[in-house]
């Protein structure tokens, strides 16, 4: 499902490598959370997973194809198609509803808007099943997004992620904003909408007690074996 | 495309405070354009509707755009008058077929008055070769008979409420100055023209005879102390004029256009000039061009600063939408359809500002054309947009299409730059 072999990455401008991992892989289905506290490579992997960025050398691959294989475009279309991904916070477009926001994928991609309706008969009700999955009462979704709560936005931005049933959901420390309260809410959930989906996870985070209840866990610090020197990390 | 469409449209209506103003100022800069356009065609169609048919205007040397002013459009005042026997022998060329003689310096409720023959009535023509009608009542009858009666053009009985029979006192000169009336012998509307959108409409008629009746007693503009001559005494005297300020030429056939101008200008009883309308009307366009490049030029200016201005606000919210533009790359949107989200915005603003400048061009017209026609004579039309016009529009919506492609490629290099992790 997920394959990185011999990936070196360097930010431009930088001479020494800021990722540097040998093997990394993750089956269909499964949930990895991933330990990586900050300035560890984790963005420069999540945007590597993700198809944002490339290898200087090596090679990542989602369902079998590899992102290097294809063009800016199809790259783009292909992580619209089977990539699903949560942000640390600000999620939504604060212009759109909180329908339209989880409806955002099905906009960029046929695909999922085939499995959407699929689904639920029509994306609008299949996004609507998942916002009632995620606990959204029905009265905040003709919402703008940014009159939710962080809580919220984060519940809205799994249920968007999941729309369309990606083959792959990323997840940025989705819970850092939230309290231990609500962060065990949230994990509950997106687990249970991510098994449900029948979607591979990959989850990062600082907070290690949320590591037990995943299929596989993994520490970016010993996965990296580059020294973790660039800046940039740190100030994302 | 439909999707980013829809997604830039939420997303300007999201800003819509400021970008409504970045939007008023398009529109205004639309209107600037539009309507100096509309204006500047209108005021040449007046122009050169206002006299057809005339072969040639006679005049005391001056610029022949100068002549076509005062005879034609009543604009400015003759530097010298012309004898009637230049006139006479004019009109004995075997080439000329009439001669209309036109008498101007009076005023009356700042409107002018025009002293000519009753043949005025049926050589003149305007437009596409349309001879004056009379709305109500007939011409004035040259000699005796025809004195003191005036014939009103539409506008002047219409502002000035005045109707058949009614009686009116005539001004010397403009109509400026304090007891210059020629109140001792008032003249009575016998006739009322039709309208014809030309200066013609501005004007009152009068026979030659009565404009020479009323100056009886005047000397060098002011009348003579101690002399007072009665409408009745003045039937006594020799009514007939000696000099007009110009006149109207018709040819029998076009052919000798030439030969006659040639003939009038080496006419040796008195220095004397014959212009083409139409020539002295390109020579106008000529003259007044140079300013209306100017003002045109200035309006494109305006235009342009309220690009800039668009672009400078769309980059401003730049930077604070640097998560939403990381958003929609996580979602499956390509640098490319960030760009076109960008300028896409831009042109919606640019196109609804136009929009609104159309409209308030539309309503200007509508409502400032009675007013104009008034105060100006110019006849401002409704109708549809001129191919002119429609180019300035589509120059300001493609000017705003490109102008927005600044912040599109500066929106496409941050999320090159960013992908998913925006620096913030």
């Amino acid at each position: 499902m997920i394959e990185l072999r011999d990936v070196r990455y360097a930010w431009p401008g930088s001479r020494t490598d800021g990722l540097a991992i040998d093997a990394l892989s993750v089956a269909t289905g499964r949930t990895l959370f991933l330990h990586g506290p900050s300035g560890g490579g984790k963005s420069t992997l999540l945007g590597l997973l993700a198809g944002v960025l490339l290898p200087r050398s090596g090679s990542v691959s989602l369902l079998g194809t590899r992102w290097s294989d294809l063009s800016g475009a199809r790259r783009d279309a292909f992580r619209a198609d089977h990539v699903g991904y949560i942000f640390q916070q600000f999620n939504l477009l604060p212009y759109l509803s909180v329908l339209d926001n989880v409806l955002l994928p099905c906009r960029f991609s046929a695909l999922r808007r085939e499995r959407a309706t699929l689904d639920a008969g029509s994306p609008t009700a299949s996004a609507q099943q998942l916002l009632q999955r995620v606990g959204l009462a029905p009265a905040l979704w003709a919402r703008p997004a940014a009159q939710l709560s962080v809580g919220q936005q984060q519940r809205v931005a799994a249920a968007r992620a999941l729309i369309g049933r990606p083959e792959v959901l990323i997840a940025d420390e989705p819970t850092s904003a939230l309290d231990a309260d609500r962060r065990e809410g949230f994990m509950a959930l997106l687990l249970e909408a991510c098994r449900a989906a029948g979607s591979t996870l990959v989850f990062v985070s600082h907070d290690e007690r949320l590591a037990a209840r995943f299929d596989e866990r993994l520490s970016l610090a010993t996965v990296n074996r580059a020294a973790p020197a660039d800046p940039s990390e740190t100030a994302s | 495309m439909k999707a980013l469409l829809t997604l830039a449209l939420r997303s300007a209506w999201n800003r819509r405070a400021t970008l409504s103003l970045v939007m008023l100022s398009v529109a205004l800069s639309t209107f600037l354009l539009l309507g100096f356009e509309q204006v500047r065609t209108d005021v040449r169609e007046n122009f050169s509707q206002s006299v057809s048919g005339t072969d040639l205007v006679v005049g005391a040397r001056t610029g022949s755009v100068q002549l076509m002013l005062y005879s034609v459009f009543r604009v400015g005042s003759a530097t010298n008058n012309i004898r009637m026997s230049s006139l006479e022998a004019i009109a004995q060329h075997r080439a000329v077929a009439w001669v209309v003689p036109l008498s101007l310096g009076d005023a009356h409720h700042g409107y002018p008055v025009l002293g000519t023959t009753a043949d005025y009535f049926n050589r003149f023509l305007y437009g596409d070769r349309e001879p004056l009608a009379l709305a109500q009542g007939a011409p004035f009858a040259d000699g005796i008979d025809g004195l003191y009666g005036v014939v009103l053009g539409a506008e002047v009985a219409q502002t000035l409420s005045y109707r058949l029979g009614q009686r009116l006192v005539l001004s010397h000169g403009s109509g400026e100055l304090d007891g210059a009336d020629h109140a001792d012998k008032p003249f009575t509307v016998v006739g009322i023209l039709a309208r014809t959108g030309t200066p013609v409409d501005r004007t009152l008629h009068i026979s030659l005879e009565s404009m020479e009746a009323i100056h009886l007693d005047w000397v060098g503009g002011a009348p003579m102390p101690g002399v007072a001559i009665a409408p009745e005494q003045a039937r006594k005297f020799d009514l007939a004029p000696r000099q007009v300020s110009a006149a109207l030429i018709g040819l029998k056939g076009r052919a000798a256009v030439f030969n006659v101008q040639r003939f009038v200008a080496e006419y040796a009883g008195e220095p004397l000039m014959a212009v083409l309308p139409g020539v002295a009307l390109d020579e106008l366009w000529d003259v007044v061009g140079v300013g209306e490049k100017a003002l045109m030029g200035m309006s494109a200016m305006v235009a342009l600063v309220s690009l800039a201005g668009l672009v400078a606000v769309v980059m401003a919210g730049l930077n604070e939408r640097r998560r939403e533009l990381a958003v929609l790359r996580a979602v499956g949107a390509g640098p490319r359809q960030v760009l076109l989200l960008l300028a896409g915005e831009g042109l919606i603003v640019t196109l609804a500002g136009a929009l609104l400048g159309a409209l308030a061009t539309a309503l200007f017209i509508a409502l400032a054309a009675p007013w104009v026609q008034m105060h100006y004579g110019v006849n401002l039309k409704l109708s549809v947009p001129s191919d002119n016009q429609w180019l300035l529009f589509a120059a300001v919506v493609l000017a705003g299409g490109v102008a927005s492609l600044i912040p599109g490629w500066r929106a496409y290099r941050m999320s090159l730059a960013d992908g998913l992790s925006p620096r913030v």
